[in-house]
């Protein structure tokens, strides 16, 4: 080690948490194919599970190809430490289950991935929590949400279907004065365009599945926390803060300082909710972060070139996305995301729902999934794919109106997708 | 607050450290201190307990003593790790400047400050570290911490 205090984002994409493997000198990083992990003796199995020695015991908790990923994830966000988990979803539980409880609430963003909305507005009602989605662009509105049951606030950084860009600093402010955590999930900026806590957000959360993979081999999920949040400022998060049952009457936050939310979601979180990430995955998505820079760097130039060319096209209505000068967040990027405004956005193409079906039909290069962030080029009509089960208001909120498609740019030639696109739009307006 | 040791001057401090005194050390095996002096007596490290409330008692195959002046004169203590909270932190380290003429560092633990003190032991040519856990130095440093998914700022393509 060098012990030089900082490295640039390049270097920490390939080498953060990796070393060579001490057994075999193998460069690249193993793939640990196993369950369970031999203890030295008794006395080090007990410290294990004490928690007082840190280790290896069921990969359940802890796997030795998926702590690489965690360091590297936590290492390129700025934070302390990442619990990784089997999909980005998992990771939105992973993230509130330490704070919140029954009879508790989270204040959300309008503006979320379709599956999340579902997530907050349905599903978390079988834990007895509950959330409140507000517009992020009325502060006040935030502020009127909190209240002394909510225990964090929650919205995406490049809001996914495209085209927001959350006043992140802004938000932060309210939820340090309430004295609750920050979550921003990450996946569309990913670090390299996006670093929440640098904004004043506590934890951050991925869908490792999209960018951070890159090549849509695998889905996973990260939780990164920034290390900053006191838990024992005040009475919210016991869990973290008092002894906690769950653990022996440990107190984690008052143990373990500023790792207490990592070894939490580790010791309870992975332990009782058991939503693990597997090491193939966690290999499949180191493989892609080694590139992460080299390939956002293209995303978001084909993402300009093309958001620009459609916008300036007859056939089209308009654009949403953050990065063109007639976005009303075009002004965030320098701010929030300096590199660029990501590779998502919606487009609203003239002939409504009929014309968008007919464009989503007519293109050959960019593939009809439910998926973004992948070095493919991709479409959806998300009004009737991933925004299918929210209410027609839900879905304009969100931005996912039913006469709008939704293009994740990848990272192919600018020029086969303009054409490709062209000839797609030619198509789905020919009645027009 | 005084200026933390980088990483090298840590990793320097660990390798010239043989005695620690570890000063409110508990007896009960979930409180902080408890892990923390069993950790490091797990690491090879000889750890000297301090509590007056078990005087003559042992903790980990050693004596414990009342305070750093009733440390045995032939035991020289390397660093001071104090568990208390930062209010009591001065005569503490004033007792450990008097009577431990071997000491090198004293080392206050996560949440534990004091400007008072931390003059007092800069002063006596001691290095100073404030708001740290030796054990969580030391976990990260040497890879521990690595395995749970922590950032360690470790970049290396050496063995």
């Amino acid at each position: 080690m060098t012990g030089r205090a900082t490295y640039g984002f390049d270097t920490l994409q390939v080498h953060a948490g990796a070393r060579p493997d001490p057994a075999t000198g193998a460069r690249q990083t193993p793939i640990y194919q196993t369950t369970a992990y031999v203890f030295r003796d008794a006395d080090h199995a007990a410290a294990l599970f004490n928690l007082q020695e840190v280790g290896y015991i069921y990969s359940r908790l802890t796997n030795p190809t998926v702590s690489v990923l965690q360091e590297r994830v936590a290492t390129l966000e700025g934070g302390v430490g990442a619990v990784a988990c089997s999909s980005g979803h998992a990771a939105q539980i992973m993230a509130l289950f330490p704070l919140m409880g029954p009879g508790l609430n989270v204040v959300v963003s309008t503006r979320l991935y379709g599956g999340s909305i579902t997530q907050f507005s349905q599903t978390i009602k079988r834990f007895g929590w509950s959330a409140t989605f507000v517009d992020f662009d009325d502060l006040d509105a935030i502020k009127a949400a909190c209240d002394d049951n909510t225990r964090a606030i929650f919205c995406e950084s490049i809001a996914n279907p495209g085209g927001y860009i959350t006043d992140l600093d802004a938000v932060a402010a309210i939820a340090e004065t309430q004295g609750i955590p920050l979550i921003v999930d990450n996946t569309s900026a990913t670090p390299y365009l996006c670093r929440p806590f640098e904004h004043g957000a506590t934890l951050v959360v991925h869908s490792t599945t999209k960018y951070l993979t890159g090549n849509g081999t695998v889905t996973g999920g990260v939780v990164v926390d920034s290390g900053k949040f006191d838990w024992s400022q005040n009475d919210k998060f016991p869990s973290l803060s008092q002894p906690e049952p769950a653990y022996h009457g440990l107190k984690f936050h008052e143990t373990f300082g500023n790792l207490a939310f990592t070894l939490h979601g580790i010791a309870i979180g992975l332990r009782d909710l058991g939503m693990t990430m597997n090491p193939q995955g966690a290999h499949y998505t180191l493989m892609g972060i080694e590139t992460l820079s080299l390939r956002m760097d293209r995303h978001v130039a084909n993402a300009k070139t093309i958001a620009k060319w459609l916008e300036a096209d007859p056939r089209v209505e308009f654009v949403t996305y953050a990065g063109l000068k007639s976005s009303p967040y075009f002004e965030r990027i320098e701010r929030i995301c300096p590199k660029g405004a990501g590779a998502l956005f919606t487009v609203a193409i003239k002939g409504g729902y009929d014309a968008c079906v007919k464009m989503v039909n007519g293109l050959e290069i960019f593939s009809h999934v439910a998926n973004l962030g992948d070095a493919r080029s991709l479409v959806i009509h998300a009004a009737s794919t991933t925004h299918r089960q929210l209410t027609i208001e839900q879905q304009i909120a969100a931005g996912a109106a039913p006469n709008v498609i939704r293009f994740s740019i990848g990272i192919e030639d600018v020029n086969d997708l303009i054409a490709d696109i062209d000839q797609a739009l030619a198509q789905a307006t020919s009645d027009i | 607050m005084t200026q933390n040791p980088t990483d090298p001057m840590l990793r320097k401090i660990f390798a010239e450290t043989k005695t620690l005194a570890c000063v409110g050390v508990s007896m009960n095996p979930i409180r902080p201190s408890y892990f923390v002096a069993r950790y490091l007596s797990l690491k090879n490290f000889r750890v000297i307990p301090i509590n007056p409330g078990h005087v003559g008692e042992t903790l980990f195959g050693e004596e414990i003593y009342a305070d750093l002046a009733s440390i045995p004169k032939d035991i020289q203590i390397d660093i001071v790790d104090i568990f208390r909270r930062s209010e009591y932190v001065p005569p503490i380290v004033a007792q450990a400047i008097e009577h431990l003429p071997n000491l090198k560092t004293i080392w206050m633990q996560v949440g534990v400050t004091n400007a008072k003190a931390a003059e007092m032991a800069t002063k006596a040519g001691l290095q100073m570290i404030e708001n740290r856990c030796p054990k969580i130095e030391y976990q990260r440093l040497f890879g521990e911490l690595r395995m749970a998914g922590f950032n360690t700022g470790i970049i290396s393509s050496k063995l």
